[in-house]
């Protein structure tokens, strides 16, 4: 069983942190993992992304042409992804950040006004992780609990003061999916 | 010990310095910095050298001098980088000292950019730098194969007096895995005896790559080639998936082994008897481990992230007795799976060929698939 995660977005919209929490949640739960972030010419539009790979199995590839699950964080993210999905995927969309809704039928798509949800809690770089609460929801990659308990285990020090609010973030975005 | 999620250059970075790095010599370029950077974090907290040269010349010359003293020390570059040091990686194995060189390939030729790419295997692997000599040259396909060639590759150098270099690309560099360190070993006290230790009263010990009598120079040289011969037969490493049944046989190395190996089984979901041999030594090569398979396969596809160097070494070991054929992207482009598995899809199709060129073949697939803009 494996499964690829895409997040994309601008560069200062947390993707590649995002990212990251998620390779490290899987890593605490024992599965194998893969984080890398984008290499190519889509780099040159100022957009960030990293593919993250989950699996029960040793990881061949960590990038794949068609993800299973997408995170777009912007439009230039949307217009980029949406055609590559792999059937049956999971696409959540900034809401905030697009002028248009998924237009395939063949995979899921939610919604999720991230940014504004973000500033209601007060801190509008926690809308990656409303986006994540989102795909935790949507697609069960891990027990219950793992993400907030990778928050725990894996922020520094001095960043443990935003760690409530990125709960917060989750649980907000675990509501729309 | 607990693993840790950690990229690949400061994997390597952080191995070295608990194998037992004393000196690092180096210059930043992308998509290597980080490893660089790990260390001049490190070192100077660990009481040991670093060095940030004024360029990769003299970074390298900085490791000969290094290497001289008998202690471990490396460098680490990127592809334009590797080729200003190619003056000192002869001169180093002209001295017959032990270094380490971590090349963590990008997109070329010339400056070309800073993305994933295979394209210095030639330089790597068939020399780069003048005269004779031979550098043990490891492809770690993961971050957790890094860490362990990182530290073997200061034992070889220093079990062989040689330069070994670890071949890596811009992903497995950048890429984010959970790997497993090894416990930090005290730093050795004694050194070698043919080490130059500079203390009054001991005997002078000069260490020098100028052997101006051509007899004795290659004295010198066939001693090299014999121990290289040990070197070909006692240090080839490498691995095999699927491959008991195979009657396709795939060979990829580093990033793009990995990838044909998701590649291969996709393909052996559909049924296709199809397995991979991926080179974790590039050089030695696993002569064997190819020949072996000649028997049993209908045909090979070398899958590479340039355009077909180790495909000759791979034909020169096939010789001509089986179809070989190629499929591989070029100037920082990696292949995805998909295309692999097309590749692995067409020699099933066939008609299969002892015939022409397969660069020919496979120029015409990616002329097909990329264009050319004049």
């Amino acid at each position: 069983m494996q499964t690829e995660i895409i997040i994309s977005g601008f560069g200062g919209q947390g993707t590649l942190y995002a990212g990251q929490l998620l390779a490290y949640a899987a890593m605490d739960e024992g599965k194998q993992v893969t984080w890398i972030p984008s290499y190519g010419p889509e780099m040159r539009g100022g957009t960030a992304n990293c593919t993250v790979v989950i699996s029960d199995e040793e990881i061949g590839s960590p990038t794949v042409l068609y993800p299973k699950a997408v995170l777009a964080m912007n439009l230039p993210s949307l217009d980029k992804y949406e055609p590559l999905m792999a059937t049956g995927g999971i696409l959540i969309v900034n809401e905030s950040m697009v002028n248009r809704v998924p237009t395939r039928k063949d995979i899921r798509a939610i919604m999720v006004p991230a940014n504004t949800i973000a500033q209601e809690l007060g801190n509008e770089r926690v809308s990656n992780m409303v986006m994540m609460g989102a795909l935790l929801k949507a697609l069960p990659l891990l027990p219950e609990g793992a993400i907030e308990r990778a928050l725990a285990a894996h922020t520094a020090e001095r960043h443990k003061r935003l760690m409530g609010t990125n709960i917060e973030a989750l649980k907000k975005g675990m509501a729309y999916a | 010990m607990a693993k840790e999620l950690i990229k690949g250059n400061i994997a390597v970075a952080e191995t070295a310095l608990r194998v037992g790095l004393v000196s690092y010599f180096g210059y930043p370029i992308t998509p290597q910095t980080e490893l660089l950077e790990h260390l001049s974090a490190r070192m100077p907290d660990l009481g040991r050298a670093f060095v940030q040269a004024e360029s990769e010349l003299g970074a390298i010359n900085m490791v000969y001098g290094a290497a001289c003293t008998g202690h471990r020390t490396m460098t680490s570059s990127s592809s334009p980088g590797i080729s200003l040091m190619m003056e000192g990686i002869s001169y180093i194995s002209g001295t017959e000292l032990p270094a380490v060189i971590v090349n963590v390939v990008r997109g070329g030729p010339g400056l070309g950019n800073i993305a994933p790419s295979q394209g210095d295997y030639n330089q790597m692997v068939h020399g780069g730098g003048h005269g004779e000599y031979h550098l043990l040259v490891l492809a770690p396909a993961s971050v957790q194969e890094a860490v362990e060639l990182t530290a073997l590759a200061f034992d070889l150098a220093e079990k062989y007096r040689t330069i070994v270099a670890i071949m890596m690309d811009g992903s497995l560099g950048q890429m984010m895995e959970p790997a497993e360190l090894p416990p930090f070993v005290p730093l050795r006290e004694e050194v070698p005896d043919w080490a130059v230790k500079a203390i009054p009263g001991k005997p002078r010990v000069v260490l020098s790559s100028i052997n101006i009598d051509p007899p004795a120079q290659e004295r010198f040289n066939l001693r090299n080639e014999l121990k290289w011969q040990k070197i070909r037969r006692d240090e080839v490493r490498f691995r095999e998936y699927y491959l008991e049944d195979a009657e396709y046989v795939v060979v990829g190395y580093g990033t793009v082994g990995r990838i044909a190996l998701s590649a291969v089984r996709t393909a052996r979901e559909k049924g296709i008897k199809v397995g991979l041999l991926r080179p974790i030594t590039l050089k030695p090569f696993p002569v064997e481990a190819v020949e072996r398979l000649v028997p049993q396969a209908k045909a090979f596809l070398v899958t590479e992230a340039n355009n077909g160097m180790m495909l000759d070494d791979i034909r020169g070991l096939v010789k001509g007795l089986k179809p070989v054929e190629f499929y591989g992207r070029m100037g920082g482009v990696l292949p995805y799976p998909d295309e692999i598995l097309d590749a692995i899809e067409a020699l099933v199709k066939g008609p299969l060929t002892l015939e022409g060129d397969p660069r020919d073949r496979w120029l015409a697939v990616l002329e097909q698939k990329i264009g050319v803009g004049v």
